[in-house]
């Protein structure tokens, strides 16, 4: 194939009724300042595709916090605000619930949730708040540079953990997800990854499902995205993905936790 | 027709937001304002549909403040001096993000659990910042329980022409006694949108970002010379204080919120014995009536600031008399309110009054 016929094919496959892929119309074209691998820029896409797939840019707004996803209105072309640490439920509460009929998500890591933000991530969930809270789990502080999270796993090596996480001195990792589904006031719990093309497209059909729950008003609905660090973690994009399904997979099984179908829970035994 | 009512100054603010057309209160409970959220709770949903709800603590509640804020609605907040404390955090957020909002704080004395007893400890956190960064909030101090009511709607006005929060600087006191109040004309909810508000973004707008963080310092620093100018405009246009008898003063008690209303009664007894006293009253306090005391300050003999804290807005009178005359202060602290009779005796003893030897037969 000389040159000349391979620029011909590109452009054929630019033609509108041999596209395959494009960016979502809620994608905004701001180069993303993530560390290459990291599954932020998967779950942005996700959360842009399934607010074009509804039709809901209009009436969506976000709530982005602080940590790595702190510039996620960057990326975004909807209405957000930028919250405190660990406080986006709460700011997320407070606009849910003077524009009932808007669709509202915040988007946290674990520190920002599970740590700091504990408080209000429990109550958001008691009082059953009609919104959806996306968690992004990969056990580490990223945006500080990679230091121990209430997730961070036993005998994970950190910043502040240099020996590995002693469970006797800091604690045990926390199963945050596993908590909130308890609560009465959470209708869907799942847990997801977007470390392979199938669990995509498993993480976007929560995202979907939540959206138009939400629409229902039915309640709560939390996302755990279970993810890679691959700066923080000191490895390859496909060395973290694989410390993924090793290690973190097994103490964060993925699945729902909470389905309005009841077939939950699997996960939450840890079977 | 007019209304009138005897009322608690916690009942007579929370009425007069729900008469604001406030559309959403959030708050926690706390000594000595929790008649702010239960009269809130009780009436407010029923009247007007306004949305009121008890949040986990404090921090969560400010945090429901910025995003309900965020919406361009009317919102409040209220507390006593812990809760505000825990607030701060969200407070220089909401500052930074430009955030229209109501704060009550109905300061009870500290440091720390204090008592529940009335204060004005909250003067430097109030005035001068509070969290962190270079922020002002609007403060109004009312010293009756008709200002209570009366400064609840020009809080939401002032709030809304600066994108600013507001702050009512009161006390458990004033937030627990009953006085007559004559009620206003309720005003609407509003209806109009803010072009700010994220509310979702129409087609016909670029995205509206609510957000404190500005990483490039060109840009940060825009940001808060930006902030800095609307608090010149604010000092320039929004000053209010209250004069009382200054005009042929010999010495001006100078005093806010409820102690201004005491000062006045220590004026009038200072009068009775011949001493020529007056008071002046901040109303705002930021911004500060610097120039308005400054030009007070030529025709007087000296100052005694009068406040329940250490000796906090006396900081501000000597800035504005910038020595000319002297500034002296009398404070009680932990929950004691200064008698009239008690200030008057402070005046007569006052090192630059004795020099005079103004008071030598009066004490």
């Amino acid at each position: 194939m000389n040159e000349r016929t391979m620029l011909i094919e590109e452009e054929n496959i630019c033609i509108q009724e041999n596209l395959v892929y494009e960016k979502p119309k809620t994608l905004l074209d701001t180069p993303m300042h993530y560390c290459p691998g990291c599954a932020h820029g998967v779950v942005h896409r996700l959360l842009a595709e399934a607010i074009d797939e509804l039709g809901i840019q209009e009436d969506t707004i976000g709530v982005a916090p602080v940590g790595c996803s702190v510039f996620a209105y960057n990326y975004l072309d909807i209405d957000m605000q930028e919250a405190a640490h660990g406080r986006a439920s709460a700011v997320a509460t407070g606009i849910k619930r003077v524009l009932p009929d808007k669709y509202v998500f915040s988007y946290q890591g674990d520190g920002d949730l599970a740590a700091i933000g504990t408080g209000e991530t429990l109550h958001t969930c008691n009082r059953g708040e009609n919104i959806l809270i996306v968690f992004i789990n990969n056990g580490i502080y990223g945006m500080t540079g990679g230091q121990m999270a209430p997730t961070t796993l036993e005998g994970m090596k950190t910043t502040t953990t240099p020996f590995g996480r002693n469970v006797s001195l800091m604690g045990h990792p926390l199963k945050i997800t596993d908590l909130i589904a308890q609560l009465p006031g959470v209708y869907y719990a799942t847990r997801v990854a977007v470390n392979t093309p199938g669990n995509v497209r498993k993480a976007k059909k929560a995202i979907l499902k939540s959206f138009q729950y939400q629409k229902e008003k039915k309640g709560l609905c939390f996302i755990e995205v279970v993810s890679n660090c691959p700066s923080n973690w000191k490895m390859t994009p496909l060395e973290s993905n694989k410390w993924l399904e090793e290690n973190m997979f097994p103490f964060y099984p993925l699945g729902d936790l909470k389905s309005p179908d009841g077939k939950s829970i699997k996960a939450a035994k840890g079977e | 027709m007019k209304e009138l009512k005897l009322m608690k100054g916690n009942e007579a603010l929370a009425e007069a937001a729900i008469r604001s057309g406030c559309d959403a209160y959030f708050g926690y409970p706390i000594t000595p304002q929790s008649e702010v959220l239960e009269y809130l709770s009780t009436y407010a949903e029923q009247r007007t549909g306004m949305l009121v709800l008890q949040a986990e603590s404090e921090v969560a509640a400010i945090n429901m403040i910025y995003g309900a804020g965020g919406t361009g609605k009317r919102v409040m907040i209220s507390s006593s001096s812990p809760g505000i404390s825990l607030m701060q955090e969200g407070i220089s957020y909401i500052a930074c993000a430009e955030i229209p909002c109501v704060i009550v704080n109905v300061v009870r004395g500290g440091p720390g659990l204090g008592t529940i007893q009335p204060s004005q400890g909250d003067y430097f956190q109030a005035v001068k910042g509070g969290g962190h960064g270079d922020y002002k909030l609007i403060v109004l101090a009312p010293s009756t329980v008709q200002e209570m009511a009366d400064f609840v709607p020009r809080a939401f006005e002032l709030a809304f022409k600066y994108r600013n929060p507001v702050m009512i600087l009161t006390d458990g006191a004033l937030g627990q006694m009953m006085e007559k109040v004559e009620l206003f004309e309720p005003i609407p909810r509003k209806t109009n949108i803010e072009p700010w508000a994220t509310v979702g973004k129409p087609k016909t707008r670029e995205r509206n970002i609510l957000t404190s963080l500005h990483i490039e310092p060109d840009k940060m620093e825009q940001i808060n010379l930006h902030l800095q100018a609307k608090y010149k405009t604010i000092q320039g246009n929004e000053i209010e204080y209250e004069t009382y008898k200054c005009d042929d003063a010999d010495v001006i008690l100078t005093a806010y919120g409820l102690v201004a209303r005491i000062c006045k009664k220590s004026a009038d007894l200072a009068r009775e014995k011949g001493i020529k006293v007056g008071v002046f009253r901040p109303i705002t306090l930021f911004p500060f009536p610097y120039k308005q005391l400054s030009k007070l300050s030529g025709k007087i003999k000296g100052i005694l600031d009068v406040e329940m804290n250490a000796g906090q807005m006396v900081e501000d009178v000597r800035l504005a008399v910038e020595g000319k005359i002297p500034v002296e202060f009398h404070g009680r602290m932990g929950g004691i309110v200064p008698a009239p009779d008690e200030i008057l005796q402070k005046i007569v003893r006052m090192d630059f009054f004795r020099e005079e030897k103004f008071a030598g037969e009066l004490i």
